[in-house]
């Protein structure tokens, strides 16, 4: 029996993780886009989704069978096979790349050598749905749609791929596992090694998953819903799971590779280790504000799934807690390193949505030429400059025995005063620009 | 759909890579063409080559109506006409319509009237900054704006009791008395307002993306605006200080002061921020007014049934999309002979083709919500 778990763990283990994945991850998407309206709402200074559940806490439940039950409309004139499979390849390729992705130690598909690489390949693939998509609607919107976001997409790729080079040369490795164990080794997230390279692939990540303010493929109040426009019901649904999914995966990226994946805040000082308590602290505390809430529900049945969101939280502080309380050793302790890995990743996931969401809200649209100039020569010429300033610090670093900080100081002062002199230089070339417009 | 009759631009400044070009129908349903405006264009890949614009979708007849009803009657319904303004419109009408009676309201009346009709002007502009906004892709100052147009929803329903199509105002005065709180609620709100626009402002003014996007784009010069005939904001952005509240004094305007914002380059961010001044000067109007109300009746004397003498009278008032007139033929019957308005949209409406050749498809929305339109007064 023994020997058969061994013989079956490296096969079983991995498919066990698929399918969380997949099972997982519609739900989840379902949830980020319910809290990113209640995010919007309060912004907004609204209440956002109400009515399903306590606080709409079961509104995305209700959005997807609404869409399930909804008629499949396919126009008369679409390309029927192009158009039925088009949704498919985009949540498809979307699921795909969650596989080399590490969230937290002991949950992971596959470790590939070549993580981030496959990631971003597959990644990229995903435009194929959408521009099948958008072509075989055979309606005009549609196609511009797709057009503008093949490429977007293409044009915010390099940017974001240059980024990351800048990440994976510190790294030294493309293993996802790999790159979160260098900055474990090296006790600091590349965040604060990179920050320029950060920032590019944060803004180069919002345009590839075409998010507000860089959304004009799917820019309602232009092209109504861009590519999406002919689609509804299921597929529809698809397409929104395939958009939902690339922001987890584009975030992942960027926790592994520049916020440290799953590790905790100082996790290589003994000072900070009061932190481990903070995962379960946190749950107490949702669960403290969801007893709170109870008696203010008007229906008992919303009262009673309110109280049950509550247990499971505490249920979630007990699991989070358990590894800390019980002595070293046993298998309990062990599940430290799964558990609060996964919490961490997850939470800064959820962090880094948030900021997108956040941009979202605030940020009127950009135009396409807009669009095409800060892809093209701001963040590109500023991604190369940003990978050999990194390349500069590391032969700082390791050949002629400079400190981290002067080293990483000194390129990202450089590569900070290219990005200043590239937008001032755009600026001028504007202003230059309107003057011969106003002339012709 | 490719209609040969349609007057577009020519074969020669037509594509550049000599690709065919597109040409979409945006509306009469689409998300922000303000409701059933259809717009015709020419594409060459993004880039607008051409443009038209279908109306008539909204197509009433309110000018033939006019003819059947009697004077008091068809009061109601100018509101229908631009329904985000409907106290404005009530206004051009009484106000002509008295004119043609040679009468005037009374100075109280007026006061009031003034008051109602500068809170409509600052509703309408905060309904336009929020769509306008929401068009280029900023969506939180749709519900900001749309926060403050309430508290002046609120007032109107207390005075009258409606809160859209108020038809707020009669020919000769006011039906009704301002309310006991009316003082205070229009100081309540307008108090606190220039600290709202502020924060709109905040939201957009110093935006990158906002400057860019509105910035250049649907330019008219002064002198353009004016061949145009356009009025309103949009001839005050092209440098034109027009405004019949100055230039031709009504209601109780003659009594307060205040500024009429111009810009210099007419294009679509002058117009922005041309409106949110005219927002904070209409707040100014609205507490010099409410200080000192003058006592007195509200109803002038005109007799139950009107019966103007035969004559004609042109009344234009500075609606808050720019002027509105009305000419009104009487035939000394108790119903008008005939009624003529002028909108401000259909006009302003006119510029649209000069002022998106050439601009890309997404500019579309920033120069239609810039125009400020509402189609139920272009088609009336």
């Amino acid at each position: 029996m023994h020997t058969l778990i061994e013989f079956a763990k490296p096969i079983l283990v991995p498919l066990i993780c698929a399918v969380v994945i997949v099972a997982v991850l519609p739900l989840v998407a379902g949830y980020i886009v319910l809290l990113e309206r209640k995010l919007m709402a309060d912004m907004q200074a609204r209440l956002g989704p109400m009515r399903v559940g306590p606080h709409g806490l079961l509104q995305p439940i209700a959005d997807a069978v609404k869409l399930l039950l909804k008629e499949d409309i396919i126009p008369e004139e679409a390309d029927k096979a192009i158009f039925w499979v088009a949704p498919l390849i985009s949540v498809t390729v979307a699921m795909l790349a969650m596989a080399a992705l590490a969230i937290g130690p002991w949950f992971q598909i596959a470790d590939l050598n070549i993580g981030l690489l496959f990631v971003m390949g597959i990644g990229a693939l995903g435009i194929f749905g959408i521009v099948l998509g958008g072509w075989s609607s055979n309606s005009h919107y549609s196609l511009l749609g797709a057009l503008r976001s093949a490429a977007q997409l293409v044009s915010y790729e390099t940017a974001a791929g240059m980024a990351i080079v800048g990440g994976l040369l510190l790294a030294g490795t493309l293993s996802t596992r790999e790159i979160i164990q260098t900055q474990d080794d090296y006790g600091v997230w590349f965040i604060f090694a990179a920050p320029v390279g950060f920032f590019i692939y944060a803004v180069a990540s919002i345009a590839e998953t075409n998010r507000a303010p860089f959304d004009l493929p799917e820019a309602e109040s232009e092209l109504v819903a861009g590519y999406m426009t002919e689609y509804s019901g299921f597929r529809w649904a698809l397409y929104f799971l395939a958009e939902y999914t690339n922001m987890v995966v584009v975030a992942s990226i960027a926790t592994t590779l520049f916020l440290g994946g799953w590790l905790r805040p100082f996790a290589g000082t003994k000072a900070f280790d009061f932190l481990d308590y903070l995962p379960s602290l946190l749950m107490l505390v949702f669960a403290g504000y969801c007893f709170y809430r109870v008696p203010k529900q008007p229906v008992k049945i919303q009262q009673a799934v309110l109280a049950a969101v509550g247990l499971l939280l505490i249920l979630l502080a007990g699991i989070l807690a358990a590894p800390l309380l019980v002595p070293a050793g046993s298998l309990v302790a062990d599940a430290k390193a799964g558990l609060h890995g996964a919490f961490w990743f997850l939470l800064k996931v959820g962090l880094y949505l948030y900021v997108f969401m956040w941009l979202r809200f605030t940020f009127p649209r950009y135009r396409f030429d807009q669009l095409m100039h800060l892809g093209w020569q701001f963040l590109v010429p500023l991604s190369i400059v940003n990978v050999m300033g990194i390349g500069l610090a590391l032969v700082l670093h390791r050949q002629w025995g400079w400190g981290h900080l002067p080293a990483f100081g000194l390129t990202t002062v450089l590569t900070l005063a290219v990005a200043g002199w590239l937008a001032w230089a755009g600026e001028k070339k504007e202003k230059q620009r309107a003057i011969v417009g106003e002339e012709a | 759909m490719a209609d040969e009759r349609i007057p577009f631009a020519t074969r020669a400044e037509s594509t550049v890579l000599g690709a065919d070009e597109i040409i979409l129908n945006m509306g009469p349903q689409h998300p922000s063409t303000h409701g059933v405006l259809r717009v015709k264009l020419r594409l060459d890949g993004e880039k607008v080559i051409g443009s038209e614009c279908v109306i008539g979708y909204l197509h009433r007849g309110v000018e033939k109506i006019a003819e059947h009803r009697s004077y008091q009657q068809f009061a109601p319904y100018v509101d229908r006409m631009d329904y985000v303004a409907a106290v404005s419109n009530g206004l051009g009408y009484c106000e002509a319509v008295e004119k043609l009676l040679g009468t005037e309201a009374p100075l109280r009346a007026r006061v009031i009237r003034t008051i109602l009709t500068e809170l409509q002007r600052i509703a309408s502009h905060l309904f336009w900054l929020g769509t306008h906004a929401l068009d280029i892709g900023a969506l939180t100052p749709l519900f900001y704006c749309l926060r403050e147009r309430e508290e002046i929803l609120k007032i109107y329903e207390k005075y009258c009791g409606a809160r859209l199509t108020t038809h707020a105002f009669r020919i000769g005065g006011l039906q009704y008395e301002a309310y006991d709180e009316f003082e205070k609620d229009v100081e309540r709100f307008c108090t606190p307002f220039d600290k709202r626009v502020d924060e709109y402002e905040a939201l957009l003014t110093e935006n990158r993306i906002w400057v860019g996007r509105t910035r250049g784009i649907g330019v008219l010069t002064a002198k353009e605006a004016i061949d145009y005939g356009a009025s309103g904001p949009v001839i005050r952005a092209s440098g034109v200080k027009w405004d019949i509240r100055k230039a031709m004094p009504y209601a109780a305007y003659d009594l307060y002061k205040f500024e009429i914002p111009t810009g210099q380059n007419g294009d679509t961010y002058d117009r922005y921020i041309v409106r949110l001044e005219e927002m904070r000067q209409s707040r100014l109007i609205c507490l010099q007014a409410i200080e000192n109300i003058p006592a007195g009746p509200i109803m002038g004397k005109v007799g139950k049934v009107l019966k103007p003498p035969p004559g004609e009278v042109y009344h234009a008032i500075e609606a808050p999309k720019g002027e509105l007139g009305y000419y009104i033929v009487s035939d000394g019957t108790t119903q008008p002979y005939r009624v003529r308005i002028r909108p401000p949209s259909l006009i302003n409406l006119e510029a649209f083709d000069k002022m998106i050749r050439g601009h890309l498809v997404a500019d579309v929305v920033a120069v239609i919500g810039t125009l400020d339109i509402v189609l139920g007064e272009v088609d009336r």
